[in-house]
């Protein structure tokens, strides 16, 4: 068994008792890329020299007595929208191709702290801007469990390098869904925290009220582990919380008796794949077993919930992708004069769901259509926060499905952004009102995993990993993928 | 010019002298090489995010306050979205529709009348960064330094009917910023920068005309050029009959006209909406008190508070207000007891006048408020004589010496010994026997020249009143 | 039509992207699927609601005016495309 299979624990002991090295990890990391990325291709940028200089700088630390924690030495996949200092950072946009970054993001900075080591850069959606991974401004990344099917996005490189084994965990970013639906196509745990949670710092903006970094791990403990390590208050974030982080371990303790789980009518209604109501509906009844009060309620304002957000993302977007200009940094193309500069620049750099999105946000914020366009979405938002709050009211957690389908082939919906948009429908109302949410595999469909997903109150992540963590144990575990025929 | 009125509002952007920028820890100092202030947040790299620095909000809301303004509980900030290559993230950090204060005024002196300006708004908002333009005419050269320097912008009402209120109003804007020490408020150096809204409708019409907006106007002088440069044209194209077409001009300092930048239809959409990354401001009552205890006695009440304890005229008055500096230059004078008439006397004429004429400001100078303060002593006391006393003024604003030391090393004491003055005063009747003569047969003129000669003779340290006396007892009148 | 090729020439502009006849005609027909889809939000009555522009209640982050030391001119200029005397070059802008 791959040594990325084994449990944090274990690795633990095996680096403490001198059984394993970092330098192990990185190798072990390292060769299954060059196994399987060829086929996958999760990854945009591998740092295998910087890797394995800081592998056995640990080593060398290790040695000489320094302390470790369960996250020393883990081999990691970084969303090529979180900056990293000495590591090309592109958004998966041609326009960033070269940009090195001069900063790293706070979440970097936390990983480095707890001993994790960077492994690659991993494929998105350009600027964070998908569903699928398509619109990588590079190249697409295929689902480990289908080559020929997506594996969602805008994470969706983050999700396959964990799915396939290619690193242990990664860090992915959702505005819309994006770590969380990809971690439901891909059949990998994937952790939206609550806004504010994780600092923003150095997460390459693409919807500045909406985005926030998350874990995609292979299990329920990892992720809490992850959680614990990124979160907390950024004097360089002012939309960070300054609120205490509880110790999200110490809340995985497989009882859930007497909680009270909302099962929003919306969320299991007619867009929704039988196959994938059919799971859900099993992992409900699990849920029930294992002591839950399950009961339905409504969101009435959910069906809005795309629309809002196909208004306030890319307005948002539209100004945070200006900075993209051609002189500071990034791709440059020359013109007559700087209108054309600009011009020519964004035109070749950008792909064109991203000029999509600007376009469509531009217009959005423009004279004369911000009431009846932007603060209409944003007095919605409001309508959609307070329906979550009814709930939250009475309820602890509310569950339902991650993506209304299993992982779509490639090239399915590409020409239709209207659709693509349609799949975030069950993620985009929870970026909307802020709050944590996980997806957690919950069985197969067509061969295919299907994600469950737990929505919490503001800030109680321990309460979403409680529930996930006791409906994990409590379930089956899914297969390995096989890449390409090649056994896990 | 009488068959129209004109109606002008400014708009200033004072940078505020706060240590760091706005939204960044980098130092806001003038005059570093190029780029070498600069940080991931104001480069605008990808990633980065905005934190408010507390000082450049005190000191937004203590302007605000100094203008009279009513200062809003709750606040934000907002982005301005344009394209230009100083703005490193193609939008700017400002504030629409929640400025720090609003309805705020001010008041100018008017041909001796007090006139209430309106402000309407004080905002808040970044600096940007510095255009350098190479001298092939090819490319620009961008220098990030300034960006996120913290400004905020004053919006005046359209309340000021001729381009010399335009300068008063500027005029006491700039003595309030500096008064209440939140800026340097140096046009030269764009720490105080202007633009103007200028249209003109017949007398008694209550509609305004259209406007035309004037940028780039970086001096005093500038500001009263380029508007009576405007309202002359203003003028001339309505007696044409014709209209005035709404457009922003720059004005062109060398050649003394304006050059057309953008019209209305090119005017920008700026697609402003709350900034994401920054959060809302509630500014408290107490919040207000802390910031209202530091707003010192303004130029207004200090110019009473002058001519009700000291006894000055109203223009005395004004001038030592109009800048801080001097103000407490003069009160620092007085505060020795001596006659405060005399020092503004000093102050304003000669003090001022060598400034002035040096191109200085009152702290690059050595001279201290005692020293001019012992200086009119040596004069009340009779030790030298009003007109010996303009040389030692001379020499202590130039060595910072005092003028005590400089008297006796000058030997500038004034000769009021009469043993010596009748000797001098004997030599002179000597040799104008004409002006003897005339003095003797009542022209009174002739002790004047007489006066003259004597002190020509000591080298003007004799003491000119007891001359005077000397001579008519000789001469026997 | 909820935008006209119009319209979407203008965004473009605004936005500085350059579109092809093709991308236009392409981006008006789907921008108008979007902003049609977009409709739907006016069947709720918003008149009293509140916009959210944050979901945190939070105010008055605020950070203390002291100097921190700026990082080195060549890192500040590492990714300039274009760059003359420590300073980024841009094809000459006059006017503003």
């Amino acid at each position: 068994m791959s040594l990325l299979r084994l449990s944090l624990k274990e690795i633990h002991n095996r680096i403490l008792k001198r059984e394993l090295s970092a330098r192990d990890l990185v190798e072990e990391s390292l060769k299954r890329i060059e196994e399987v990325d060829g086929q996958v291709r999760a990854f945009l940028s591998i740092d295998a020299e910087g890797a394995r200089k800081r592998a056995n700088k640990l080593d060398q630390e290790l040695k000489e007595g320094k302390s470790s924690g369960l996250l020393t030495a883990i081999p990691v996949g970084l969303k090529d929208n979180l900056s990293t200092e000495g590591m090309t950072t592109t958004c998966g946009s041609q326009l960033l191709a070269n940009y090195q970054p001069i900063y790293n993001a706070t979440v970097v900075e936390k990983l480095s702290a707890v001993q994790t080591i960077s492994i690659g850069k991993t494929n998105m959606d350009e600027f964070a801007m998908g569903s699928s991974n398509e619109n990588s401004g590079f190249y697409p990344t295929h689902n480990p469990w289908d080559l020929e099917r997506v594996p969602g996005g805008s994470s969706g490189g983050s999700a396959a390098a964990v799915a396939a084994g290619e690193v242990y965990f990664s860090l992915g970013s959702d505005t819309g869904g994006s770590i969380r639906q990809p971690a439901s196509f891909c059949g990998v745990v994937g952790l939206k925290p609550t806004y504010g949670r994780v600092s923003r710092y150095g997460l390459v903006a693409f919807a500045s009220s909406l985005d926030q970094i998350g874990p995609l791990t292979k299990n329920v403990e990892d992720a809490a582990y992850v959680l614990q390590a990124i979160s907390g208050y950024d004097p360089k974030d002012s939309t960070s919380a300054n609120v205490e982080v509880p110790d999200f371990l110490s809340h995985l303790t497989g009882d859930i008796k007497g909680l009270k789980v909302a099962v929003p009518k919306e969320m299991l209604g007619e867009g929704i794949d039988p196959g994938i109501r059919e799971q859900v509906k099993r992992a409900l009844a699990k849920l029930e077993d294992l002591g839950a009060f399950i009961e339905e309620v409504s969101l009435p304002h959910v069906d809005y919930a795309v629309a809002t957000y196909y208004l306030i993302a890319p307005a948002e977007a539209s100004s945070n992708l200006a900075r993209y200009d051609g002189v500071r940094y990034g791709m440059r193309k020359e013109g007559r004069n700087l209108l054309d500069l600009y011009l020519e620049t964004r035109s070749q750099g950008f792909g064109s769901e991203v000029k999509r999105r600007i376009m469509l946000g531009t217009y959005a914020l423009s004279s004369g259509y911000y009431d009846a366009y932007y603060l209409k979405a944003q007095k919605v938002r409001t309508l959609i926060r307070n329906d979550f709050e009814q709930v939250f009211a009475n309820y602890d957690v509310i569950v339902g499905p991650t993506a209304p389908t299993i992982a779509f082939k490639m090239g399915e919906n590409i020409d239709n952004p209207l659709t693509m948009y349609l799949n975030d429908i069950l993620t985009i109302p929870v970026n909307l009102a802020g709050l944590p949410s996980i997806s957690i595999p919950c069985g197969l469909s067509e061969g295919m995993p299907v994600g469950l997903q737990i929505i919490g109150r503001a800030f109680d992540e321990a309460t979403v990993l409680r529930v996930a963590h006791a409906f994990e144990q409590a379930s089956e575990h899914l297969p390995e993928p096989q890449v390409g025929g090649i056994r896990v | 010019m009488s068959k129209y009125e004109t109606v002008i509002g400014l708009e200033v952007h004072v940078e505020l002298s706060t240590k760091t920028k706005i939204f960044c820890s980098c130092s806001t100092e003038f005059g570093a090489p190029p780029n070498t202030h600069t940080c991931p947040v104001c480069l605008g790299h990808p990633g980065v995010l905005p934190v408010l620095n507390r000082e450049a909000v005190n000191y937004a809301i203590k302007a605000a306050m100094a203008l009279n303004c009513q200062i809003a509980e709750y606040s934000k900030f907002d982005r301005k979205n344009y394209f230009y290559p100083d703005s490193p993230k193609a939008y700017q950090i400002s504030q629409f529709d929640q400025p720090i204060g609003e309805h705020g005024f001010i008041e100018i002196d008017v041909d001796g009348e007090k006139k209430r300006i309106g402000i309407t708004r004080v905002h808040l908002e970044e600096d940007a960064g510095k255009l350098n333009h190479e001298e092939n005419g090819d490319s620009s050269l961008v220098d990030y330094n300034r960006v996120g320097v913290p400004l905020i912008e004053i919006v005046s009402e359209p309340d000021l009917r001729s381009p010399q209120e335009a300068k008063a109003y500027l005029e006491k804007l700039k003595a309030i910023m500096q008064y209440i020490e939140v800026s340097d408020v140096k046009m030269e150096e764009g720490s105080l920068r202007c633009d103007a809204n200028i249209s003109l409708r017949p007398v008694g019409a209550k509609e305004f005309g259209v406007k035309t907006e004037l940028k780039n106007l970086n001096s005093f002088r500038n500001v009263e050029r380029a508007l009576e440069f405007e309202q002359l044209r203003h003028a001339e194209v309505l007696d044409r009959g014709e209209e005035i077409v709404q457009q922003t001009l720059r004005w062109l300092e060398n050649e003394n006209r304006t050059k057309l930048m953008r019209s209305k239809e090119e005017a920008h959409d700026y697609r402003y909406f709350p900034e994401p990354d920054l959060v809302r401001l509630y500014i408290d009552e107490a919040w207000k008190e802390t910031i209202r205890a530091t707003i010192p006695e303004l130029p207004d009440a200090r110019k009473e508070r002058y001519v009700t304890e000291y006894g000055l005229s109203n223009y005395d008055a004004s001038i030592l207000t109009a800048s801080k500096a001097t103000a407490d230059f003069f009160e620092q004078t007085v505060a020795d007891k001596v006659d405060a008439k005399l020092a503004a006397n000093w102050i304003s004429s000669d003090l001022l006048g060598y400034l002035n004429s040096e191109g200085l400001e009152l702290h690059q100078v050595q001279m201290k408020p005692t020293h001019l303060a012992k200086m009119i002593s040596l004069i009340q006391n009779g030790t030298i004589s009003s007109k010996l006393a303009k040389n030692v003024f001379k020499e202590m604003i130039e060595t910072g010496h005092d003028p005590k030391q400089i008297v006796e090393e000058k030997g500038w004491v004034q000769i009021s010994d009469e043993g010596q003055l009748k000797e001098e005063v004997a030599k002179v009747l000597d040799h104008n026997p004409q002006s003897v003569e005339d003095l003797k047969n009542g022209k009174e003129r002739a002790i004047g020249f007489l006066v003259g000669q004597v002190m020509k003779a000591t080298k003007g340290k004799a003491n000119p009143q007891l001359v005077n006396k000397l001579i008519r007892e000789q001469i026997g009148i | 039509m909820a935008i006209s090729k119009e319209e979407v020439v203008h965004v473009a502009t605004l936005s500085r992207l350059k579109l092809t006849e093709e991308e236009t005609e392409q981006y008006t027909k789907q921008l108008n699927d979007i902003l049609q889809f977009a409709e739907k939000l006016n069947q709720l009555d918003t008149e009293q609601i509140e916009p959210t522009s944050h979901v945190l209640p939070i105010e008055n982050v605020l950070r203390d005016d002291e100097v921190r030391p700026s990082i080195p001119r060549e890192k500040a200029l590492l990714n300039a495309p274009d760059q003359k005397n420590g300073m980024f070059r841009v094809p000459a802008v006059f006017e503003e």
